[in-house]
């Protein structure tokens, strides 16, 4: 682990938020920062709410009916559910990657200009620019670059979710969450999007869930450990794997449970 | 080298298989006799469709081959434009139960053709958009009522449709638009597109909602608001469906004889107005069967009516599933 210069500023942070579906509890009173050009992994056993948790960054789960929530979240210091922010607007600055490779059934081409088509960019030479360097970006750039017509669904899987990463980065948004990222891909392409991963946090805010305890140890700077829909730990990724201070934190990164 | 006589030792004693039990042959004979007869039944079905093309085909088949037949319907007849009386231009009659039989196609066509044209014009957006709607922006309990109500409207007898449009929308038409004729194409068509929305609407609803969720997230995760997912993501992912719901639709329209029947005014009009009357491929069947003297010219053009509505759909059908599979060739990069 490089040491730190100085402290980063909190790029988003949620203030004592809860979620619920319906009236079951998923998130309970959760304050975490994620911190500016940092890698933050979000660890815990299924059900304990890290997804949800995620979801809510980018205000996803408003696609799910029935969930209301109560505190905040802030995106550098506004409220990303307040009355004055659009939601297309925060998607654009908060992007996300699903844990199941989504690209659309569209060519390769079309997948990462997406988000810029929708965005307002009609000039060709600046969308193929744009394209060129996003799946550079998302390190698929040489394995494609002669079949950008081809379909996307005719990409292995871990080239797939590259894809879906560089498809993410393409609108340049500010902070990239990242849903169990490479929880279907073989370990020779979960070990590319990991790389990848250390490569974007120059660029980029990052939070990403993972089942996979190594994984949160390889590529995050800070880890938050939650259990039963709270947050028992945050820290740094080293002190949270080999000094942690609660007893559940260490029993869970240890495999006693999980 | 002893594991594998070992091995092989148990592969010789795994070979020696005891005779079947009484349990196991009553069972395998179950399975064959309960195949066989799912096999007949099926056949049934296909054989009963087979035969009725066959007779069709064969009471059409005389047209060509008996003299009196060729010499009243040639094809030149059916197809040409003749010269009906002395000193006039040649054009297209149908006229099959005069003294001089005129038997032009092209008048049926022409009413085919717009009563088709009208309906699919209408049906096609109503019903593409209303799925649209019901399956991204309705509210679920909105969804839920509205799916059933339109497959109800899809049971309304077409003997019903037609008389509204007959008796109801005929007039609302000509007084708005000021027709010349009540009951003309643009009647029939409409009234057919109501017979059809429901059709379009089911399949289209059912492509869409089985575009699965997470194109739409990441559509909207990418910044994209809902008309735009569900206009350049879901509507093309569900593309092949659509289109099916489209020929289904057209088949529907083609062949559908009750509305056209009660609602076009039945004259054989060679005109591009939509506002003029107009008789059916279908509704000639229908309405000369049964006057017709069987084994008669006539007889024979009629059953040749019914072949070229069947070759019409099915080359339809032969068209739409190749380009089905181009689509899903491109959006998937893989033949299936």
């Amino acid at each position: 682990m490089s040491l730190q210069p100085h402290t980063p500023r909190a790029k988003m942070e949620s203030r004592e938020l809860t979620l619920r579906y319906g009236t079951k509890t998923a998130i309970n009173k959760v304050s975490l920062a994620i911190l500016e050009h940092r890698v933050t992994a979000l660890i815990g056993p299924s059900g304990c709410g890290k997804s949800t948790f995620l979801r809510s960054l980018n205000r996803m789960n408003d696609l799910i009916p029935g969930t209301n929530h109560t505190g905040h979240i802030l995106l550098d210091d506004t409220d990303i559910n307040d009355r004055s922010v659009d939601v297309v607007d925060l998607r654009r600055r908060v992007g996300m990657v699903f844990q199941k490779s989504n690209p659309f059934p569209k060519s390769i081409f079309e997948n990462v200009a997406y988000g810029l088509r929708v965005g307002g960019m009609k000039d060709k030479a600046e969308l193929a620019a744009r394209v060129e360097k996003s799946l550079r970006g998302g390190a698929l750039w040489d394995e494609v670059k002669d079949r950008l017509n081809e379909s996307a669904l005719g990409l292995s899987g871990g080239q797939q979710q590259r894809l879906c990463i560089a498809r993410a980065m393409a609108v340049e948004p500010e902070v990239l969450l990242m849903d169990e990222p490479a929880s279907a891909l073989d370990p020779i392409a979960t070990a590319k999007i990991e790389e990848l991963i250390h490569e974007l946090k120059a660029q980029y805010t990052i939070a990403i869930v993972t089942h996979n305890m190594q994984q949160a140890a390889r590529v995050s700077d800070r880890t938050a450990f939650f259990y039963m829909g709270e947050l028992v730990e945050c820290g740094a990724t080293e002190q949270i794997f080999t000094n942690p201070r609660e007893k559940r934190t260490e029993d869970y990164v240890t495999g006693k449970f999980g | 080298m002893d594991r594998q006589v070992v091995m092989e030792q148990g592969l010789t004693e795994t070979l020696a298989v005891p005779r079947l039990s009484a349990a196991a042959r009553r069972r395998q004979l179950r399975e064959k006799v309960i195949a066989g007869i799912v096999t007949l039944v099926a056949f049934t079905g296909i054989a009963a469709l087979v035969l009725i093309i066959v007779f069709v085909a064969k009471e059409a088949l005389a047209l060509f081959l008996e003299p009196e037949a060729r010499h009243e319907a040639s094809l030149s007849k059916m197809f040409l434009p003749q010269v009906v009386r002395q000193g006039k231009p040649p054009a297209f009659v149908w006229q099959p139960v005069s003294n001089v039989p005129k038997v032009s196609m092209i008048p049926l066509f022409i009413g085919t053709l717009k009563t088709t044209v009208v309906s699919m014009l209408v049906a096609v957006p109503v019903g593409v958009f209303g799925a649209l709607y019901a399956a991204e922006f309705a509210p679920r309990r909105l969804r839920e009522l509205l799916k059933p109500v339109i497959e109800l409207l899809a049971g309304i007898p077409s003997v019903v449709l037609g008389f509204f449009a007959l008796m109801v929308m005929a007039t609302v038409l000509q007084d708005t638009f000021g027709l010349h004729t009540r009951l003309n194409a643009l009647v029939a068509g409409i009234g057919l597109a109501l017979a059809i929305v429901p059709v379009i609407f089911t399949v289209a609803e059912d492509s869409l909602t089985a575009v699965p969720r997470s194109y739409r997230e990441a559509s909207l995760a990418l910044g994209a608001t809902p008309w735009e997912t569900a206009w350049k993501v879901v509507l093309p992912a569900a593309a092949p469906g659509i289109l099916a719901a489209c020929v289904l639709g057209f088949g529907r329209a083609i062949g559908e004889t009750m509305i056209i029947l009660m609602a076009s005014g039945n004259a054989a009009i060679v005109s591009a107005s939509l506002g003029d009357s107009v008789r059916s491929l279908s509704a000639t069947i229908a309405a000369e069967m049964g006057e017709v003297v069987v084994g008669s010219p006539h007889y024979s053009i009629l059953f040749f009516i019914g072949v070229q509505l069947f070759l019409f759909t099915f080359v339809l059908n032969m068209l739409a599933s190749a380009w089905t599979k181009k689509v899903i060739k491109r959006l998937t990069g893989s033949a299936s």
